[in-house]
């Protein structure tokens, strides 16, 4: 297949970017979305031309790397699917593919496609964890967890930190990477001694971090690669306003 | 400089004993001392971000380093079917010896036993703290742990979250350094790659790294240095890791004198999906868990062109279980992938490329699944369409995400129709040359997780890296740093400006210089696909004498060319992955060449390494326990030249047999 390209280039963070247009010919319905920019940029390399700069490295779906806009949905068309594991033959012969970095202002462009995700980093380090030091633990199985309780912290742990939420969002928000992390813990016996300082820690660095505000337009779960459910949201808007209501109440 | 005496500092006693004893008489270092003590952990993977974690609780002052955008994205990540834990949960017989075992009758007789032990020793302690952490392991109705069985051993004792272990794991150790750096006990450095130790007086006082956002070069001090920094696997440029997985920060460290050991232990995964074509960029492990569930074949008849469905039962062979019967489908991984090779050779390989075997999962998924849960729902007599339907369900917990991801590859569905598989590289045993501390032959340089070589001999067993990661990074090095640091707390923090740190950034930049000035033609991916190919064809799954040689011939030359016609687009002063990739290829060139050399060195076949002259008439590999029970520890030298320090193995704890899985 011939394929036309017209991806975001910028050189950094301080200058701005345009659209530019590209044809990659010879495109194998087998290849990944990335094997095909492999492909541009090894052709660009031989005309002289700086290749494209991406994010990228599991190629598997779960490291949360890879981060690309495509034709105006985070990770491309398909549900439940990242980047780097949509394959050409979801496209047709000759069709032209947008493709842009995340739009945030919580995540400024670095060079190109490739942006600065660090502030979901100092969300977690706000309070997404157990305050459990090495050592510390008791034997694994005196702590009994019912299986559908175990299956719904897992499915709400299954978020990549890809960001695809905060770029589906019209504001971009942040809520259902903060919903994740809130409620797995919330619903684990381990989580509930921070229950409350976690959620009010994380929203407050969230939109300290400059995300905006949720409007509950769901954009970002029917986006989301990992289809973590707008019950998180519920769950955490839950949580918040508990542990304003108890904390005020101190 | 004095040559190198090999102590592996294997404390006396009883192999039940040595590590108790240790932990109690290991020098302590005191609270107010710690917080003037500087660690940089280079490498924030189940190793590096375990070891920050629990020493950054301890009180030191640690630095983390990462060249992914966040510390959550290591390589650990991609870990799919479990971690093991002599937990004995499920009262099969299980127990630290057993474990132990295993784990050194599984490496093919040529892991150091001290180690080994310890490590079975600590298994379940990782297991009760990632718990803690809020790992959401898979439970039964009734809230206890559940566990899965992995290859190469006879009970279950893997532990796992779905098909995403290593995810679920990584968050929580991840999680665990969030929380210090929220503290202010670590700072972090993402995006930044360590180029170079800084040595000063001969031990490691620090590093230096790059920033690969604006390519400047940075130096950081440390009275300890740690790499948990991965395995290099991807010097056969396809292989199950992620694309960034690299030997730089080992190979920097080899150069500056930690010896490099087993170089050519290099585990090839049986279960991967096949290559599809030249713009292959990296392969993808379709984990072992599921040779619990799926019976590996391949049609009787050569060249059969039916699919596999109407292959009729009897005229399937199912070659695993006619050799093996003792272990069937669940033999070790180095002996599936040569008799999958085996059998492709001989011509009876499936697909396009004639170069697969099928992984099969209907038989498990009707007779054992669907009439379980058929069974449990009362339903008397159900027909295919039912047990399907049921068993599907089931299958669909177990490894729903590993059957979505076979599906979005390959455009086939794996619970109708068989997948198919091939061998593929995925792990390194061998690695930097490491003491019973975790140190490195470079006193201060530690080494830990996938990056050292010590608990895995000659092959890994499923599920044992994410153990190992765990267990140097959480119960290991925290007792064992202290024996050295104890004598450091009188050594106040160097400045950079000192000319140890002047002249390892001079000549880390001289180097960036060189690659980006050669101005040639060709990309430095084009450099790796070809390194790749040599070291697939030549230093793979078969070896022999001949072909080593000329990889070697091949390396060098491959070498001359890269240093000469070399194409990095781009600016030296910014985010330039094209650049990044350079020094990691250049890197990866000298490591091929030290393997070959290695598995030139080893005249025996024993666990991943196959020599093709060492065989048994049947095509079993043939050990020389008698030449060459030692670790191969090998010393830099200078240019294409290494010394060879051996260190002698000795088995007091177990018998020491031929493998055998009959
Ligand atoms: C697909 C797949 C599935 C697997 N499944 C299992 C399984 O089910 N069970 C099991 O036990 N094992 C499994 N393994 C093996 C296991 O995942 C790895 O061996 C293990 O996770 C390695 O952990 P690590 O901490 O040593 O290194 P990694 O997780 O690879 O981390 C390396 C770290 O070092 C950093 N780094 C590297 N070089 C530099 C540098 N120069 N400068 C700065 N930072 C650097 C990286 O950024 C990263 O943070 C699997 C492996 C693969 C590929
Ligand atoms: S919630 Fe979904 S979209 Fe958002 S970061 Fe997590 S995986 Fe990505
Ligand atoms: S590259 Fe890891 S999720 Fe896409």
């Amino acid at each position: 297949m011939t394929i036309n390209l017209k991806v975001w280039k910028q050189k950094n963070a301080k200058t701005s970017g345009n659209l530019e247009t590209y044809k990659v010919d010879h495109v194998s319905p087998d290849m990944s979305f990335l094997e095909m920019f492999d492909v541009l940029n090894e052709k660009l390399v031989q005309e002289n031309k700086e290749p494209i700069a991406f994010d990228h490295d599991c190629r598997e779906g779960i490291c949360g790397m890879c981060s690309m806009y495509i034709n105006g949905q985070p990770h491309g068309p398909l549900e439940g699917v990242t980047t780097c594991q949509l394959h050409m033959r979801t496209f047709n012969d000759g069709d032209t593919i947008v493709v842009e970095p995340w739009r945030s202002k919580a995540f400024p462009v670095i060079k190109d496609l490739v942006v600065d995700r660090s502030a979901f980093d100092r969300i977690i380090a706000s309070g997404g964890f157990v305050s459990v030091n090495t050592g510390n633990a008791q034997d694994a199985n005196n702590l009994a967890i019912g299986k559908d309780k175990a299956d719904m912290a897992f499915a709400a742990a299954a978020c990549i930190g890809c960001g695809a939420c905060v770029a589906a969002c019209k504001n971009a928000s942040a809520m259902l990477f903060v919903s994740a992390k809130v409620s797995q813990l919330a619903l684990l016996p381990q989580g509930q001694p921070e229950r409350e300082s976690r959620a009010l820690n994380m929203v407050a660095q969230m939109d300290a971090e400059g995300f905006g505000a949720c409007t509950n337009t769901g954009a970002c779960a029917a986006e989301c690669p990992k289809e973590i459910s707008l019950d998180n949201i519920a769950r955490l808007n839950r949580e918040f306003l508990g542990a304003s209501i108890s904390s005020t109440s101190v | 400089m004095a040559t190198i005496k090999l102590d592996a500092k294997v404390p006396e006693g009883p192999i039940g004993e040595k590590w108790t004893k240790y932990k109690s008489s290991v020098p302590l270092v005191n609270p107010a001392n710690k917080r003037s003590l500087e660690i940089i952990v280079v490498g924030t993977g189940l190793a590096g971000s375990s070891a920050a974690a629990s020493l950054a609780e301890m009180g030191y002052k640690v630095k983390t380093f990462c060249f992914q955008d966040s510390p959550r994205r290591a390589h650990s990540i991609a870990a799919q079917g479990g971690i093991n834990a002599a937990k004995n949960y499920q009262n099969d017989g299980d127990s630290t010896y057993r474990l132990f075992y295993d784990t050194i009758k599984g490496g093919d007789y040529r892991a150091r036993e001290g180690n080994v032990h310890r490590l079975a020793e600590v298994s379940a302690n990782i297991i009760d703290q990632c718990v803690a952490q809020g790992v959401p392991f898979a439970r039964d109705y009734g809230g206890m742990l559940r566990n899965r069985s992995f290859g190469g051993t006879q009970v279950q004792r893997t532990f796992y979250a779905a098909g995403q272990t290593g995810q679920q794991l990584l968050l929580g150790a991840y999680s665990a350094l969030e929380r210090q750096i929220g503290k202010g006990s670590v700072v972090n450095y993402s995006r930044h790659e360590m180029l170079d130790v800084v040595k000063i007086d001969g031990k490691a006082r620090g590093i230096i790294a790059r920033n690969l956002i604006t390519g400047e070069l940075e130096r950081h001090f440390g009275h300890a240095v740690l790499l948990c920094t991965g395995g290099y696997g991807n010097v056969f440029y396809l292989s199950t890791n992620a694309m960034g997985s690299n030997v730089t920060a080992a190979w920097k460290a080899h150069k500056q004198g930690a010896l490099f050991a087993n170089p050519c232990f290099t585990q090839i995964h049986p279960t991967c999906i096949p290559v599809s074509g030249d713009h292959q960029s990296k392969l993808t492990l379709m984990s072992e868990s599921l040779r619990n569930d799926g019976r590996i074949w391949v049609p009787k008849q050569k060249d059969d062109k039916r699919a596999a469905n109407d292959i009729p039962e009897e005229e399937r062979d199912y070659y695993l279980e006619r050799r093996y019967p003792a272990f069937g489908n669940l033999v070790p991984r180095d002996i599936a992938s040569r008799a999958a090779k085996e059998r492709c050779d001989a011509g009876y390989g499936v697909g396009a490329t004639k170069m697969a075997v099928y992984l099969d999962f209907k038989s498990n998924l009707i007779n054992k699944y669907g009439r379980a849960e058929a069974t449990k729902l009362g339903i008397e007599n159900p027909d295919l369409d039912t047990l399907i339907r049921l068993g599907k369900e089931v299958v669909k917990e177990e490894y729903g995400n590993l059957f979505d991801m076979y599906k979005q590859i390959t455009g086939e569905d794996p619970y109708e129709v068989p997948m198919m598989i091939y061998p593929a590289v995925h792990y390194t045993m061998g690695g930097v040359w490491v003491d019973y501390n975790l140190m490195t032959t470079v006193p201060g340089l530690y080494c830990l997780g996938e990056a050292n070589f010590s608990d895995h001999g000659a092959n890994r067993l499923g599920a044992s890296a994410l153990m190992q990661g765990l267990s140097d990074g959480y119960f290991v090095i925290p007792y064992t740093i202290g024996a050295y640091l104890s004598a450091e707390i009188k050594t106040k923090a160097i400045p950079t400006d000192h000319e140890a740190f002047v002249e390892a950034e001079k000549s880390t930049r001289e180097r960036i210089e060189k690659l980006i000035n050669i101005k040639g033609k060709q990309s430095p991916e084009s450099f790796h696909k070809r390194l790749g190919k040599i070291m697939w064809e030549k230093c793979g799954m078969a070896r022999s004498e001949k072909g080593l040689k000329e990889a070697i011939a091949e390396i060098q030359a491959l070498k001359k060319e890269f240093w000469s016609d070399l194409r990095v687009l781009g600016d030296i002063d910014g985010f330039n992955p094209e650049l990044d990739k350079a020094g990691r290829v250049a890197d990866f060139i000298e490591l091929g060449e030290l393997m070959c050399v290695d598995a030139l060195d080893r005249n025996e076949s024993c666990g991943g390494h196959f020599r093709e002259e060492y065989q048994e008439d049947g095509g079993e590999a043939m050990r020389d326990d008698e030449n060459y029970m030692y670790v191969s520890a090998w010393e830099h030298k200078g240019e294409s030249q290494w010394e060879l320090h051996k260190e002698e193995l000795k088995y007091e704890n177990i018998k020491i047999a031929q493998r055998n899985y009959k």
